[in-house]
């Protein structure tokens, strides 16, 4: 479609003020937050379970209260104290939720006839948003006769239908298999730049952040590190959390000396003299393979993996664990070989480690 | 089953001779006495003739005892509709460790013995003289009685069907908690509440503990005019009275049973 259809009120922004949330056993489970996510855009929440994304993205849709001093804005309007029926948010929730005892149809009209909007009218909505989602042949079956995409769709097509001023959804496809994700990741990409609503998702997938979102906020222990695009945070993480949730990076720990790094397997020149705290790290992509003998730098070839375009090579003795890297071939090294390897010196990231590493 | 191995046949004869003498020790009893009320005169056998005659003696004698008891069934089931249905709905809905206290609480009728139960009531309604001679003084013996078994029926579907994110479903689309409770809640909860209807009718048609100690002479039920008609009647009216009572509950439970394995396949 050339142009986004009038479907859907776009251009709604949200505005979250100071949001947290403490639960009733003293778990802050979200640290005061502020987020703007501007009119149509798609704002992921990236992060392991646990780092307050489901509670922030509950927050938002009204379905759990803030700790005093939460403010959220939909456009001007403070939405702080609305009830989720009258915020007009769309959910699509992890389980879906489909109602059991309504039709694909019936559950999508829901909405539609909560709203008061008569029969002929939301026959013609449903119709409209059944063939969006590639749903019109089920239009009668019953929900527990659908398969798990099937039900994917449903639910958004639920949540889009009676025109929500946002989308909210949580884990949308972490209840798919693996193969049916990946499908359903660009698929679901591409609806939701039709739709052009500002949405809000939830996911602990990072290719599914990259894949959908305009921009990703990477989230840990109750708060945002980082948001910004999928390509920035993936050049330029702000701490070493971000580099290794965002893609993977090896972290190169060793002493250093003025701008030298020294490692268990040789030295590395540092483009910066790094701070106390700071760690260099470095991705797979930016690591090639030289003959052994003259290298700065050197290990062994613990394990080879084909990946088709590449070999993922994993390589010890390098630092105190593995060095993870993406070698472009033809020529494969043995298991076991000696190797140097070359690291471009512009592409060390050296990032501040403590308070963000993984657990 | 009864495969190649020699001692296989013998246990699966063993087995299945316990099985018939067990039947025929529950249904012997059952088959002679609906035949008893079909027989012209007992005492002297089947010999004597078969007839309907004691059934319509019943019917003449009895027939209030029949719709009071319909009346106060149907009048039961609407109340632990009423009364049940919201509240497995209140306990489902809260997460508290008052919960299960609450539940245990509304299931203490089971506990206590019909007498006892009936008793209480009359120690603390027995003076109001309006109330304790009407039916509906049966009916609030019965509500109490019947009343758990709706309760935990509907809990138990709620329970299976997650409830919660229904809900926050359909709060997301604009539904009040009015809305919710009847568009989502409700038809969703329909086996359960099925389930327990079938229960509360079938209990309220054949209580007689309690129904024995609150009745009043002009207000005898079923099962409380079978117990009269034994001690009082001869043998012929009371077995022709049991076979009225059979054909007004075998229904019942079997469509009871259905209902239940049906609200089981969808709670499991």
């Amino acid at each position: 479609m050339s142009a986004p259809p009038p479907d859907i009120k776009t251009g709604t922004e949200i505005r979250l003020d100071n949001c947290a949330k403490t639960f009733g056993d003293g778990t802050r489970a979200l640290l005061e937050t502020d987020l703007t996510v501007a009119p149509g855009e798609i704002v992921a929440l990236l992060g392991p379970s646990g780092c307050g994304k489901t509670t922030m993205l509950r927050i938002i849709a009204g379905l759990e209260a803030g700790d005093p001093g939460s403010r959220i804005h939909f456009d001007a309007d403070d939405v702080t104290r609305i009830p989720i029926e009258k915020r007009s948010v769309g959910i699509v929730f992890q389980s879906y939720a489909l109602f059991p005892n309504m039709s694909v149809a019936g559950n999508v009209g829901y909405g539609l006839k909560v709203q008061g909007m008569r029969g002929a009218a939301i026959e013609a909505r449903v119709g409209e948003v059944l063939a969006l989602c590639r749903l019109t042949e089920l239009a009668g079956r019953s929900v527990s006769a659908l398969s798990g995409g099937q039900r994917q769709r449903v639910a958004l097509a639920r949540a889009v239908a009676p025109r929500p001023r946002v989308l909210l959804l949580d884990e949308p496809l972490s209840a798919l298999d693996a193969a049916l994700r990946d499908q359903l990741r660009s698929e679901l990409a591409a609806l939701l730049r039709q739709l052009a609503t500002t949405a809000v998702f939830v996911t602990h997938d990072q290719a599914e952040a990259m894949a959908v979102a305009d921009r990703i906020a990477v989230m840990n222990r109750g708060r945002i590190l980082q948001i910004d695009t999928p390509r920035a945070l993936y050049t330029t993480p702000n701490q070493a959390f971000v580099a290794e949730f965002v893609g993977s990076a090896n972290r190169l720990d060793g002493a250093v000396k003025a701008k030298t790094l020294s490692l268990p397997g040789g030295t590395l020149t540092l483009p910066r003299e790094p701070k106390p705290g700071e760690v260099a790290y470095v991705r797979g992509e930016a690591i090639s393979l030289t003959p052994a003998g003259k290298a700065k730098l050197r290990g062994t070839v613990a394990s080879v993996i084909f990946q088709g375009t590449h070999q993922r090579i994993d390589v010890s003795g390098v630092t105190g664990g593995l060095i993870t890297l993406d070698h472009p071939g033809p020529d494969v090294p043995r298991i076991g070989a000696t190797v140097g390897l070359k690291i471009d010196p512009g592409s060390i990231m050296i990032l501040p480690g403590s308070g963000g590493a993984l657990p | 089953m009864a495969g190649t191995a020699p001692g296989g046949r013998i246990t699966f004869s063993l087995q299945l001779g316990v099985t018939l003498l067990a039947c025929a020790f529950l249904l012997v009893p059952a088959i002679m006495s609906i035949l008893a009320g079909l027989t012209v005169n007992y005492f002297r056998g089947l010999s004597s003739g078969l007839t309907l005659k004691w059934l319509f003696e019943v019917w003449e004698l009895y027939s209030d005892s029949i719709w009071l008891s319909l009346g106060i069934a149907i009048a039961c089931l609407a109340c632990t509709l009423a009364i049940g249905v919201p509240a497995a709905y209140a306990l489902a809905k809260t997460e508290s460790r008052w919960n299960r206290i609450i539940e245990e609480f509304v299931s203490l009728p089971l506990a206590v013995p019909g007498l006892a139960l009936a008793l209480a009531l009359l120690q603390l309604y027995g003076t109001m003289k309006g109330f304790r001679l009407s039916w509906t003084f049966i009916l609030v013996g019965h509500v109490l009685y019947t009343l758990p078994f709706m309760i935990r029926s509907v809990l138990a579907v709620f329970a299976a069907i997650d409830l919660k994110t229904l809900e926050e479903g359909a709060a997301s689309l604009g539904a009040g908690a009015w809305r919710r409770f009847v568009d989502i809640a409700i038809p969703n909860a329909m086996p359960g509440i099925l389930a327990g209807a079938l229960t509360v009718v079938t209990l309220s048609i054949g209580e007689f503990n309690l129904t024995w100690m609150l009745h009043t002479p002009f207000l005898k039920t079923l099962p409380v005019g079978l117990a009269d008609s034994y001690a009082s009647m001869r043998l012929e009216i009371a077995s022709a009275y049991t076979l009225v009572f059979f054909v007004m509950i075998v229904p019942l439970l079997m469509a009871l049973q259905w209902a239940s394995a049906r609200a089981q396949r969808l709670a499991g």
